[in-house]
Formats: structure tokens, sequence, C-alpha cells
């Protein structure tokens, strides 16, 4: 298993090789990879409709519970028959459609790690393995929606993808975690088999919101279905296999997958069934006010999405057995529609339903498909379509609270599915032949008609012989969503019933719907002006308010002026200091004044004169004087607390300073006062109080003194050990000496560094 | 006497001086760069072998007795620090081979990068308080000499600020070394640890604690201390931006691991809690401003700022598995930021510019170079199954097992805020077409004498999907340094000795 899924991703490394090698027939060779998986995937088929599941693990980081598990059961291998099985056909018709197109290598490259991300996540067993193929795959799609990425609008709409599904990702990311914590394990396995004390953790509440939030974004439901359309940027064979079988599937994988351990709850039915049956009748309304034929496709795609979320939130047995037909009957149908609208595309130029009309005799082959695949959207008998939306009623109409709204927004939405499928399903090809900016030349290529061919055949085999698929595996999966064996059944006539006349009422009023397109479109172009304030508004506002807030906060605090760092850095110390010693009653030390004799306040005297000296005169030249002043009586207090050497260093660099200061200062413009009296007044306030902080510090010190000082050994060990009676040396050269050399370097460093500044651009410009 | 711990010190230190020696020989200054950073991978590597198998590698410097003389002590930390530092070192010699041209070598900028290294190395060894300012020093003075070299206005303008709040920090750091002294009496870093677990009232010493945090936080260009790194990082050479980027706030942040979790541990619930607002106010803050810039350099620089606070986040959180994801963090950091400055300046050698709305077409001519990119771009922005989505997943779990919802809520938009930036990057540089009017290629980087600067590039890339495709070594590694950290007194034993 997880050489299958290394496999894929070590032949999208090589993909752009694969593809210069086989040149046209690239779709078809590096197609076999996934077909080749599909037949894998197959041979799990007998042990799983048997109701088995498979657990296989590989370890990855062992010390933080992740390995590569994976999981075999019903509904992961539903999916994995989906994305291998149709991912044969997408890179088929990618090698034909995008032929001529320079980066076709580079698109095989991302198509197919997409596709081994999709797989992994829909077959991972530990949760973190799922994060990660999830986060991949929004990786990846962001690099396929923008892959015509010199398109300014496709690089936009491929970040909005991206951002709103890696934002629902990181709630995702918080809320497994607390699953996890929840549920004892990292392993969906055991946590499915744990629900009864997840459901009544303490973080049962915010983990369900968060993982609600990762699902509900990747899969587009209401309020966040604006990405989805806007995904269309991407060429066609993506749109197709995004929408059918993968990326906005994951959403809804995610809430069947969780829902024997999340399920069952009256938080999870009243969210999901409300969300679901909202975006469900969204999408719907969208689908049959749009033109493009993408668009439309894509808003019913929101509209399949909605419906599954609302039928995992109802989650009786026959709601979850709905849910998995409708899952298979919109995989095949989105999947070969899809194709159909990049046959139009490439054919006809076409990518506007009104640009279209009687293409029927120019595409005949197309046209029978996308009939067939449209047939299964509106769920007419007796397509596969139609059993699942058969049975889609019947849950809702049983459902364990709220029938009454979801059985309204279900009718509304069958309506209006019929509409959108005659748009499908008639408007491209019958009536008058419209001026299509190609004129057809020809039936579409194998390789482009294989898909829509063998989806929407499907999508009628199924629809006569729903055994087939309910035995195969439809039940099993329904089996794993539920958490337990399923004893219903899939059936193409359940004799007449509330639910089939609601069908055949939809019919009528979906043609009637239909046969008044163009009016009905007119009379909702208000709808345009309320999208004004739709959520995609809020995300773009939300963008400009990100970078105005950053660009605001950035302009306060890099402000470009070094006086108000070190302002910022001083106060900060001082304030922290002096938060800390309150808080703790720290004991400020006492001064022994009486202690004090004449010649040490004589300089103190000194000292505090230079000071203010320095401060307050306005001549430079006096400013440097008093400064060397203080030095120099520094110097004197090392000498009376009898460190000479000290003083003596004192007395060499202070001298040299001023020195050095002065001959500066003759370089120098006039002196300046550029700061107004508040702000110097500011400024001294800010000096005194750090000051003077600083100084109550060390007397707290002072009195505190712990424990006695290692200098002791020093002064003892200097002679015996050291050879020296000069302590101070020794410590510098012997004791210390690891101090000294890297001083010695320090000065090194500056003199290089000095050099350098002074020469390095008088010669750069010679 | 273990030379191995002295070894990634004296190495560097040597070769600086030799290179000095041959200052007109470009030749000999560009072979001892390579030469000499190569032996300090080397050394480093041995070390961390070392400290492995013995937990803690101590040597006494001169054969004083602890507490009285210097020691060098690694610790796990340590040698994964100085191990990084090894890798940054040698992939920056590389890439300077190309990249840092005659001006440059002329002025000294191999002997500059030696005793770089040796002041960032000896400032993760050294087990002693005042060392480590000296170490400091070196750092600063070093650092400063590589900002200016060039002699541009902007770098001196970038360079004045640097020293400025740098120096502010040493002054503060020396006034709490002062004050330790006197509390304590001993400089050596154990030997305060031992001393303080026993003092009851640790008012003063939580005081004391305060000016680290603010000398450490300058350091590490932490909120609300962090104005000199966007200030003067897009201004140096490419390679002395990277390397800066690399290692210079780290060591700050180390130094902040160290201290509280040796030294400060007794109100824990007071300074950790700081530290904790000190991270979150680092994250918010470096994201927001790297989302204002539209110049390469000047986003990468406020994303260090921005996973500074990850790696706080980590220290102040306390719990083992929060140090081990702060350890993890730093050292996925390390190597994907000097990646990622090092590729800005191939860019910039394609385009003659830093500024995004300048550049663009680099996917279409050269998409290697994009994956080059996207690797480590997304690593930062925490996508699996690169490094940097390990660090997160690792942070973040232990922030919602430490039950500290709001910093985990902080660190997950700044998540996505992260690869908001690097998207930004990606679209403007290599996505967008070259814009009308904007010259286009200046010169060709896949041959001649830019080869060099591919070398590393890729070397670090390479290395960003080993530890995600096999992360388990590097964890266990961090999941060590954490459990050293959070027992003090191993450490203490290791260099003290056992006491009773």
């Amino acid at each position: 298993m997880l050489y299958a899924i290394l496999s894929i991703f070590l032949v999208a490394a090589v993909a752009p090789v694969v593809h210069r090698l086989t040149g046209r027939a690239s779709g078809w060779v590096l197609g076999l990879l996934p077909a080749a998986l599909f037949v894998y995937f197959l041979s799990f088929l007998p042990a799983v409709s048997s109701g088995e599941s498979i657990v296989l693990v590989w370890p990855w980081m062992p010390g933080l519970d992740i390995q590569l598990s994976f999981l075999v059961d019903g509904l992961s291998l539903l999916f994995a028959l989906l994305v291998s099985g149709i991912g044969f056909f997408i890179v088929t018709y990618a090698g034909r459609y995008l032929q001529a197109h320079r980066d076709l290598g580079r698109f095989y490259v991302i198509i197919l790690a997409f596709m081994g991300s999709m797989l992994g996540l829909v077959l991972a067993d530990n949760l973190i393995a799922l994060f990660v193929f999830w986060e991949l795959t929004s990786i990846t799609s962001y690099l396929l929606i923008g892959y015509n990425h010199e398109d300014k609008d496709a690089r936009k709409y491929a970040l909005q993808g991206l951002f709103v599904t890696v934002g629902g990702g990181l709630a995702l990311l918080a809320g497994i975690i607390m699953l996890a914590m929840a549920g004892g394990s990292w392993e969906l396995s055991e946590i499915l088999n744990n629900g009864d004390v997840v459901r009544e953790h303490a973080l049962y509440l915010p983990l369900l919101l968060l993982i609600l939030l990762g699902a509900f974004t990747k899969s587009a439901q209401v309020p966040f279905h604006f990405w989805l359309p806007r995904a269309m940027a991407a060429p066609t064979p993506v749109s197709a296999y995004l929408h059918s079988a993968t990326m906005v599937k994951a959403g809804v994988y995610l809430l069947a997958r969780l829902n024997p351990s999340l399920g069952g709850t009256d938080i999870w039915f009243t969210t999901l069934a409300l969300f679901g049956a909202v975006t469900m009748f969204t999408g719907v309304f969208l689908a049959f006010r749009s033109t493009g034929v993408k668009k439309v496709l894509a808003y019913s795609t929101v509209m399949a999405l909605g419906t599954l979320t609302m039928l995992i939130g109802v989650g009786t047995e026959t709601a979850l057995l709905a849910a998995m037909a409708f899952l298979l009957a919109h995989s095949l149908y989105k999947g070969a529609l899809f194709m159909v609208a990049g046959i139009l595309d490439h054919e006809a130029g076409a990518k506007d339903f009104l640009q279209t009309g009687g293409l029927r005799s120019a595409l005949p082959v197309t046209a029978a498909f996308a009939i067939l695949a449209a047939l299964s959207l509106g769920g007419v008998i007796p397509l596969f379509g139609f059993v699942a939306k058969e049975l889609m009623l019947e849950a809702v109409l049983d459902a364990p609270g709220l029938v009454g709204i979801l059985s309204l927004f279900a009718v509304l939405t069958a309506i209006l599915g019929v509409a959108v499928a005659a748009i499908v399903g008639i408007r491209p090809w019958f009536g008058a032949r419209a001026d299509t900016p190609k004129t057809p030349q020809h039936e579409a290529p194998v390789a482009m008609l294989a898909g829509p061919a063998v989806l929407a055949s499907l999508g009628l085999i199924f629809g006569l012989g729903p055994g087939l698929a309910d035995q195969g595996l439809i039940n099993a999966a329904a089996a794993s969503v539920q958490g337990a064996p399923v004893d219903g059944y899939l059936a193409l006539w359940h004799g007449i019933n509330l639910p089939l006349a609601i069908s055949a009422f939809s019919l009528v009023a979906g043609g009637l719907l239909y046969w008044r397109w163009e009016q009905a479109r007119r009379a909702l172009a208000w709808v345009d002006r309320a999208a004004e304030y739709g959520p995609e508004k809020g995300y773009f506002k939300m963008m400009d308010g990100l970078v105005w807030i950053s660009e605001w906060q950035t302009r306060v605090l890099q402000n470009g002026y070094l006086r108000y760092y070190v302002i910022v850095t001083v106060a900060m110390t001082a304030g922290l200091v002096g938060v800390t010693a309150q808080l703790f009653e720290v004991s400020v030390g006492t001064l022994h004044f009486e202690r004090l004799q004449i010649h040490e306040m004589a300089i103190i005297a000194i000292l505090v004169a230079s000071m203010l000296f320095a401060v307050l005169t306005r001549s430079r030249l006096g400013a440097v004087a008093a400064l060397g002043s203080l030095g120099f009586t520094v110097a004197l207090v090392y000498v009376l607390y009898s460190a000479a050497d000290v003083g003596i260093t004192q007395v060499l660099v202070e001298t040299l300073t001023v020195i050095l200061l002065v001959l500066v200062l003759f370089r120098l413009p006039g002196f300046l006062n550029l700061s107004s009296s508040a702000l110097r007044v500011r400024d001294a306030g800010i000096a005194l109080v750090t000051g003077g902080m600083i100084t109550l510090l060390i007397l707290s010190t002072l009195d505190a003194r712990l424990f006695p000082s290692i200098s002791q050994y020093f002064i003892e060990e200097s002679e015996p050990s050291g050879y020296g009676r000069n302590i101070v040396n020794v410590v510098l050269v012997d004791f210390r000496a690891l101090d000294t050399l890297g001083e010695i370097f320090v000065l090194a460093l500056a003199a290089i560094g000095v050099y350098a500044m002074l020469r390095f651009r008088a010669e750069d410009r010679r | 006497m273990n030379m191995s711990v002295a070894l990634p010190v004296i190495l560097p230190l040597f070769f600086g001086a030799l290179s000095v020696m041959f200052w007109r020989s470009h030749f000999a200054q560009r072979s001892l760069g390579v030469l000499g950073t190569g032996a300090m991978l080397l050394a480093t590597i041995w070390l961390l072998m070392e400290t492995w198998e013995h937990g803690h590698v101590v040597m006494e410097m001169g054969s004083w007795p602890a507490p009285f003389g210097i020691v060098l002590v690694s610790d796990m930390l340590a040698a994964i620090m100085v191990v990084l530092t090894g890798i940054i070192g040698f992939a920056t010699a590389i890439y300077s081979l190309s990249g840092i041209g005659k001006m440059s070598e002329k002025f000294g900028y191999y002997p500059l990068l030696h005793l770089l290294l040796a002041g960032v190395n000896g400032a993760f060894l050294t087990g002693d308080i005042f060392n480590l300012y000296v170490w400091f020093e070196v750092m600063l003075v070093a650092s400063f000499a590589l900002l200016i070299l060039g002699g541009e206005r902007s770098q001196m303008e970038g360079a004045i600020k640097y020293v400025t709040l740098n120096l502010l920090s040493s002054m503060i750091f020396l006034t709490a070394i002062g004050l330790t002294y006197g509390l304590t009496g001993t400089l050596n870093m154990a030997d305060i640890g031992a001393k303080l677990a026993t003092v009851e009232d640790t008012g003063l010493v939580t005081v004391i604690a305060m000016l680290y945090l603010v000398a450490f936080g300058v350091k590490a260009a932490a909120f609300p201390f962090f104005f000199w790194l966007p200030a003067s990082y897009h201004t140096p050479k490419v390679a002395v931006s990277a390397l800066f980027a690399g290692l210079l706030t780290k060591v700050g942040v180390y130094a902040l691991f160290r201290v509280f979790t040796l030294i400060f541990n007794q109100e824990v619930d007071y300074t950790h809690e700081i530290l904790l607002w000190v991270a979150a106010g680092t994250m918010l803050t470096g994201v927001l401003g790297a989302a204002a810039h539209y110049e390469f350099r000047r986003i990468l620089s406020f994303h260090i700022i921005s996973q500074i606070g990850y790696m706080i986040m980590g220290l102040a959180l306390f719990t083992p598995l929060a140090l081990v994801g702060g350890v993890f963090y730093i050292m996925h950091h390390i190597i994907v930021k000097a990646n990622l400055f090092l590729i800005s300046g191939i860019t910039f050698v394609m385009k003659g510019t830093h500024e995004l709305r300048q550049m663009g077409g680099i996917y279409r001519t050269n998409p290697i170079l994009g994956v080059l990119f996207l690797i480590p771009a997304l690593s930062l922005a925490g996508m699996p199954p690169l490094s940097g989505f390990f660090a997160k997943f690792i942070i973040i779990r232990a922030g919602i097992e430490a039950e500290a919802y709001w910093v985990v809520a902080v660190a997950l938009v700044v998540g996505l805020l992260t690869l908001y930036s690097m998207i930004k990057i990606w679209a403007e540089v290599f996505w967008k077409a070259q814009p009308e009017g904007v010259e286009g290629e200046i010169h060709d980087v896949s041959s001649g004498p830019m080869i060099w600067m591919w070398i590393p590039v890729i070397m670090l890339a390479m290395m960003t999907i080993a530890i995600g495709l096999y992360g388990e070594p590097i964890y266990q590694m961090a999941l060590m340094s954490a459990e050293q950290l959070l027992d003090p007194s191993q450490y203490i034993e290791a260099v003290l000795g056992v006491q009773e």
C-alpha cells in the first residue's frame, strides 16, 4: 500500500522525462499507473465487501505517534477506486487536451502528485498522516489551479482556494490533535471504536467545530463556497478531477469517516443538516442562473457537496446509503460532464451555454454521452442518479428532525436540479445551430471521449442494476460510515410513494423552468447585486484589511527612528524591572549616609556636577570635557577601592576617548537642538526612572549577597598556582584567559572593520 | 580531557587568524574559507556524537576547576546548535565562492566569517556567564564589520541601528551579570543555577531575570526589541544576510533557553508567562511586517522575527513536548531560513533587484530554482511533509496539551499568514511573467562562476526534505535536549561534580 502511494510520487518526479520520451502518447503511458492502481485496489474488493477492514502500518516518526498507516474499508476503498479510476481517464484526457501546451510535462508532475496525495488522504489511518496528505492536496491543487500562471486571475484565484482550504486546514490540525487527545489514539481505526468516549469528552464541542471548519472549507460549504467556482481558472481536466472524485470531496470524506466517532449528537445533526441543506440549495440556485459551462457545473458540484453533508448529518441508515450512492453517481456524471465541457471548448471554442446550440450533429458521440450524464444529474429514471435521488428524498422525509425545512430545500433543489440538467443536456445539443467561436471539424479524439463514455455508461449500468453497486461496495461504504453493518439496499423501483411523486413533480416543474430560462435569469439579476455583499466580498475585504493592518502596525513599530527604538527598549527594561519588583515586594536596599566620608562626598559632587554639565551644556566641546571628567572621577573611585589596575586602564581609555572625540568634533556640523522641550523632559524622565531603578536594584543586591564570592579562591591561589602576585593579572591571563583571548579577537575584528569601512568605498570607486 | 568541546571554538579562531596572515591572497582566503568551515563542521559533528553518547561534555579551561575557571560545556542543545553553525558556516563559505565578490574578499570577508563563527560557537558552548558576554562581543564586532562590508550608504544606516541597539543590550546584559555576581558570588552558570535553587526569597532573582529577558530578547529580536533586525538585515551582501539570518538571532534564543531553564526556574508561572506574551507578540508583529513588504529580503527578515516567536513559545510553555518543539523548530528554521536568503541571492543575480514587483518569470526560465524555492518556502509556512510542519505540529500539540489555547490560535493564524507571504514571493518572482519595461535576466546563473551558489542551496533543500521524511533522529535529539533542559541538575552535576 505504501509502495502504491509512493509509486505515484516517484512517477510524478520523472513524468517530464517520460513525457519527453513518449511525446504524443505520454497521456496513455502515464495513465497506466492509475490504471494499475485501480486494479490493485480492486483486489481488495472481495474482502472489503464481505465486511472486513484492513490496516497496514509503516513507522514514520514513532516518537510522536506518527506513522504511515492505512485503513482499507468500504469507505476508503470506494474513494480510492474513484480517485484512481477517474484519475486514469483524466491523465489520458489531459494528454490530448493540453497536447500543445508547453508545460504539459510539469502538469503531469503536479496532477500525479495530487492524485497520490488524494489517495493517501482517503486511505490514511493515522490522523497526522491524513493531515499531511490533506495539506498536500491543498498545495498541489493550488499549483493546478494556477497552472496558467502568467494570467493574473489564475494566480489570484489559486491563492484564494489555497487560503480558504489551508485556513480551514489549520483549524483541522488543532481539531485532530484534540480528537487524538479525546479518543486516546492517533489511529482512526481505534478512535472510531471509541465514539462514546469522544462524544462525552470535555473537548468534544471545540474539536467538533474545528474539524467541521476544516471539512466545510475544503468541501466548499456555505459560506465558503465561493472559492470553488473560482477554481475554474484551472485547465478543464483539473476541474473535472477536482470536482468529480477528489479535492472537494475530501471534506465530505472526512465527515463520513468521523461519523462513527463524532456523529449522532444533536449538534452534529443540526449543523451538518442545516449547512448542507443551505449549501445544496445555494449551489443549485447559482448554477441555474449561471451561463458559463464550467460555472454551471461548478455550482452544481456545490449542490452535490451540500447534499452529501446534509445526508451525513441526518445519519440514518437510509441517509448514509443515499450519501454513498449519491457520491458515486455524482462522481460519474460530474467527471463525464466536465470532460464534455472540455470537448466543447476544445472543438467548438465554446465556454458559455449561450454560445452553444445544435451541436448534436457535429459531435454526435459527445452529445450522446453528455445527455446520458445529464439525465443522471437530473435524477431521471433509469439512471443511477435517479436511484440516489429517490433514496435521498426518502432519507430527508424520514429525518430525525427538521423534516419541514430539509424537505422544502430538497424539493426546491430537485426542481432546480432538473432545470440545470436540462441546461447541460439540451441547450448545447438541440435547437438551432449557434455560431460557436470555432466550428467543430471532427469528433473529439478517443483519449478525450473515453472518459465521458465510460463514466456516463456506468451511470446507466448501475442504474439498471443497482445491485452491482450496492453489493459491490456501496453497502460496505455505508457500513463504514455508520460504524455498523447496513441492511438496506439500492433499488431502481421502490413502488409508487412520496419520493417518486416528488421526482415526477420536479421533472415537470424543472422542465418548465428550463423553458423559461431566459426570463428566469433576468428576473434573478438582483442576485448579482446581492453578491456584492456576499462571502467572497468578505474574503477580499479581509485580505485588504490584512494588508492595511500590517502596513499600519509596521509603520508604527518599525518607524525608522533609532531614538524611538532606544526609548522603547529602555522603557521596557525599566517597566519589567519595576513591575516585577512591585509584584514580588522586593525590599529596597538601604543607604548608610552616616558612613560617608568627606572625600567620598567630594567625588560624588564632582560626578553629579560633570553629569549635569554634560547634559545641559550647549557646547559640544564642553560636553566632551564633562564626560572626560566623569570618566576620570570613576577612575578615582576604582583607585579608592584599591583596584589600581582597573583605575589605570580607565584613565587611559578616558584620555584616548576624549582626544578622539575632540578630533572628530571639528569635522561635525554646528550644534543643533532638534527636540522640543517637552520631548527632552520626557527623555529625561525615562533616563531618570531607569537609572534610579538600576541603582535601587544594585542596592538591593548588595544587601542581599547570599553567597561568598569565588574571588577568595583567586586571592589564595594566585601565587601558589598562578605564579603571580598581581591577582588581577593572573585572573586576566590565567584564571580567565579565555575571556582575554576573546577580547583580543574583538580588537582585531574592530581593526579589520574600521579598515574596511574607511577604504572599501574609496577603492570600489576607483 | 575531551577536546571535542573546544575544537568548534578553536578551529575558527585559528583559521580566522590564518586567513588574516594571507591577507592579500584571494586563493588562500577562499581555500581557507572552505577548508576551515569544513573542518569546523566535522568537529561539530564529532562533538554531537560525543554528547549523544555521554550526555554532557565538559572541559575546564587551563585546568582551573569549576566554578573558578572558565568551563566549556556541551549538552545536547549546545551540540545541536554548533552542528547547525557548522552546516550554515560551511554552506555560506561555499556560496561565497561565487556570491561575495572580489572587493569583499579583499577587505577581510573570510577572516570575519571565521571569527564570527568562533563567536557563535563560543556562545553556545561556554558554561560561564561572563564568558558568554565576551563571545557576544566577538559576534557583535564581527557582524558589524560584515554588515558594513560594501560601503553602501544603506548599509551604514542599518549598521548604526544594529550596533546601537545591540550595545544597549550588551550593557543591560553586563549589568545583569554584575548583579548576578553580587548575589551569588560566582560566574559559572551551573554554579549560579545550583546556588539560586537554594534561595527562598525569589523576588530579587526574578527581577534580575527580567534584565536577562531584555538583554537576550534584543539579541533574539523578540517583541518588542526586534527593531534592529528589519533595519539592517536587507542591506549587506546576501551571503552575510544568510549567515546572520541563520545564526545570530538564534544565539539570543539559545541564551534564553539556557538561562530560563538552568538559572531562572524559580517563578516559572511568572517569568514564562511573560515569555509566552513575548512569543505571541513576536509571532504576530513579525508576520504582519512581512505582509506589509514587497522586497524579497525584507519579507524574509520579518519572518525571522515571527519564527523566533514559535521558538520562544516552546520555551514559555515549559513542558517536555514544548521544549522538544522549540528545539526542533530551531533546527528546522536555521536550515530553511538561511537557504531562503541564499536563494534570494541567486534571484538577485538573475534580475538585479530584490523588489518583487520588478521580478518575474523565473519559473518559466528556471523551473529547478522554482522547486528549490518552494521546498524551504513551504517548509517555512509549515506545510507537510517538510521539516517545518513537524516543528509546528509539535509546538501546537504541546500548546493544546498545556491548554494555552489563545497562543495556539495565534500560532495557527501566523502559520497561515506565513504561507501568504511565501506565496506572495512565489507568485511575484516565479509565476508572474517578467514585467514589461524591466530588464530581464541579467546574468546566467546556471553555469560558469556562479555554479557555487547552487551547491549549498541544493544541500540545504535536501536536508529540509530529509528532516520531513525521516525526522525520527532529529526528534530523538530534540527530546534528549528537552529532558536535559528540564532537569538542570544533570548539567550542574556534569560541571561541578556530584554535590551533596
